[in-house]
């Protein structure tokens, strides 16, 4: 049941990737709503895989790199979907449900077999932080396509090549305020995640902070938007530099949240 | 019955000829009724714009039709028919129905997808249908021209780019601020072109106008004229962050703006974005400016070469707007041929009924010892011989997909038969389509 809502998910969130890709060749109404249709029965699907997963076996499954990766799709489309409602711009799902699609095939390509859980994980922190952090993630994720958007149609504006794909995207302010709305959620969560992690780290292993390869990377990632976040309230920090650092800041997440688990071993390796 | 065009439109006639014959819409009663009493005219519209005066009409006879609508609109505005009429074109048939359809739909325009039309052939019907010259056909074609220009318009995308330098200027302002309410419009200098842009920031939302220029006074006026701020020409730098759109024409020899003194500016905005527009030539802003972050820098060329490419893109939507007109063409003259298939089937099984029961009646009367079942078996061989010798014919017009051949048998059969043309009654047989 669990393998047949997630292929399910798989195909579902296939069919809404090449729709909202194909909404940036040509532009009507009737695809992009379709598009939209499909990607939320897809996310509806992905729920119901992860709550079979959760029944099945007692506790949240994400707890190895198959269920990470699916949850960090399911999380991705689900705040794209709140964001798509809110600001209208469906141009921005042809660059997230790609990513989304990506890291869900990953997920479907990694053993998925149900194991009891880690002893070392049972604990109710373990919502909390998890939690947090996912959806920090998810938020870094879309800022990091707002700002590759930002960058493309900053380029066509500077190089007055002004062709049918800047018409299908959004206007310069537009992303920069969904961009600086991503920021705005994403790093409060990433905050309050790693202070959960350091109290459930302090209960666990007997001490807020071990220098672990997740927590120094985690710290960077917050280090990073930190400054994004300072540059942008103090000196009105924004435009094409403060988007190459936002696509450095997602790089980095992407490296504490995947390759830190495939490269550093540590206290978070739970595979 | 035929729908017929006669008119002339800035493709055939100079703005001294159109608006000789133009019609104007407060008095468009009279002509009206004066075209609808011309002698085999059964509907008329009067579409008449700066750019095109044209008349709709239906009638059976098209050549002499279109003679008389010629003729009409010489004597009509009192001009000598023969200088008029060099510039006339009579359209009829799919060639009529093609040409309405691409005028609604905006292909026939002086710049090509601009949407002024729909709403004066709307306007035109609209008094068409008030003083009831329009009827049953022109009803319906008219309407089929809305829809088919609607479907233009949502399924192309012919209307959807900027064809001028200042909409074009709008357009741009808006990708790169999603609206422009709330945005500050600057001018420095005074040309007629800044003031033509600015008027279409402001009417697109922006809020508030500065304006400076070298002569105080000028700066006053014009400031007064947009309810804006006037700003002394030294203190441009002093105010030059509260623009988010800037339009510069002024005469300098040099450039007024640089990359230093923006570095400044964009400081003070904290780098929110700022769109440059120089109409100037020589130009006023150095062009190296368009590499500072957050500037995006546009002189006239540049604007121009965007409504080149907007034009280029227009022409290619165009292509698609025709294959929907040919479409919805074939469709609608499939309508208009049939609309006279079913009283004509009428008056011909009438026809034939009449002489039959009439000569049944006659032998009837001279058959004296006649067995009691005569007259039922009589009628009973005479209409089915009727049956059969109609079938043929009536299922052949009942095909509806022959166009002109089913107005050729229409005119055959009423000629041959000598059949009353269903004329006012028409509208209770017309077939569904």
């Amino acid at each position: 049941m669990i393998k047949i809502t997630f292929t399910l998910t798989l195909v579902l969130y296939s069919i809404a990737a090449l729709l909202y890709l194909a909404r940036l060749m040509r532009n009507d109404f009737p695809l992009s709503n379709t598009a939209h249709k499909v990607l939320v029965v897809g996310f509806a699907a992905h729920c119901l895989a992860i709550i079979h997963r959760f029944i099945a076996l007692g506790y949240l499954p994400i707890t190895n790199m198959h269920e990470s990766l699916s949850f960090f799709g399911l999380s991705v489309v689900g705040i794209y979907l709140i964001f798509e409602h809110r600001f209208k711009v469906a141009a921005l799902g042809s660059f997230v449900v790609p990513l989304a699609l990506l890291s869900t095939i990953a997920a479907g390509m990694l053993p998925s077999e149900l194991r009891p859980l880690n002893p070392a994980l049972q604990s109710a922190w373990i919502y909390s932080h998890t939690l947090l952090a996912f959806a920090s993630y998810a938020f870094f994720s879309i800022s990091g396509c707002v700002a590759v958007i930002y960058l493309i149609q900053s380029h066509f504006l500077k190089k007055k090549h002004l062709g049918s794909l800047f018409q299908r995207l959004p206007a310069l302010d537009m992303l920069d305020e969904i961009g600086y709305r991503c920021l705005a959620f994403g790093f409060p969560l990433l905050t309050v995640a790693i202070i959960t992690g350091a109290i459930w780290a302090s209960q666990a292993w007997g001490s807020y902070w071990s220098w672990d390869p997740k927590e120094t990377w985690s710290l960077i990632t917050w280090f990073v938007y930190a400054a994004l976040l300072h540059g942008r309230l103090t000196t009105g920090w924004r435009g094409r530099r403060a988007a190459w650092l936002t696509i450095a800041g997602f790089l980095i997440m992407l490296f504490t949240f995947i390759g830190v688990n495939l490269w550093l071993p540590g206290l978070h390796s739970y595979n | 019955m035929n729908i017929i065009v006669v008119g002339l439109s800035h493709k055939t006639a100079s703005v001294d000829i159109r608006e000789k014959v133009a019609f104007s819409p407060n008095n468009i009663e009279e002509p009206l009724r004066a075209l609808c009493n011309l002698e085999g005219i059964r509907e008329g519209i009067i579409v008449s714009t700066c750019n095109r005066v044209e008349i709709y009409a239906t009638t059976r006879d098209v050549a002499g039709g279109m003679a008389r609508l010629r003729r009409f609109m010489a004597d009509y505005h009192k001009l000598a028919y023969d200088t008029l009429e060099q510039h006339l074109y009579s359209l009829h048939g799919e060639d009529a129905i093609r040409h309405v359809f691409r005028v609604a739909s905006s292909l026939d325009s002086m710049v090509v997808g601009e949407p002024q039309i729909l709403g004066q052939i709307k306007t035109s019907y609209g008094y068409a249908s008030e003083y009831k010259s329009s009827g049953i056909i022109l009803n319906r074609f008219l309407h089929k021209a809305f829809s088919v220009a609607k479907r233009v318009r949502t399924e192309t995308r012919i209307a959807s780019s900027a064809v001028s330098v200042s909409f074009a200027a709008v357009e741009l302002a808006k990708k790169i601020f999603g609206n422009l309410t709330s945005k500050t419009v600057m001018l420095i200098g005074a040309g007629e072109m800044c003031e033509l842009a600015a008027r279409h920031f402001l009417t697109n939302g922006a809020k508030g106008v500065l304006v400076t220029n070298r002569t105080f006074e000028r700066a006053q006026n014009l400031a007064e004229e947009f309810a804006g701020e006037a700003i002394p020409y030294d203190e441009l730098f002093q105010h030059l962050h509260r623009a988010d759109i800037v339009l510069s024409s002024t005469g300098a020899d040099k450039f007024i703006i640089t990359p230093s003194d923006l570095e400044a500016v964009i400081r003070r905005r904290r780098m929110q974005p700022m769109f440059l527009i120089d109409i100037a030539v020589p130009r006023d802003i150095d062009p190296a400016v368009n590499s500072l972050d957050s500037i995006y820098l546009y002189d006239m060329d540049d604007l121009q070469q965007v409504v080149a490419a907007n034009l280029e893109g227009r022409r290619q939507e165009a292509d698609k707007a025709e294959a929907i007109i040919a479409e919805e063409i074939a469709q609608f003259h499939k309508w208009v041929a049939t609309l006279e298939v079913a009283p004509t089937i009428v008056a011909l099984r009438n026809h034939f009924d009449t002489l039959r029961q009439a000569e049944v009646d006659k032998t009837m009367a001279a058959w004296k010892d006649a067995p009691p079942d005569a007259a039922k078996r009589i009628d009973a061989l005479t209409s089915a011989l009727i049956n059969k010798l109609l079938h043929h014919p009536t299922s052949l017009l009942k095909k509806s997909d022959q166009g002109n051949r089913t107005n050729l048998y229409l005119d055959a059969l009423q000629a041959l038969f000598d059949l009353k043309r269903p004329e006012d009654n028409s509208p209770e047989l017309e077939l569904e389509d």
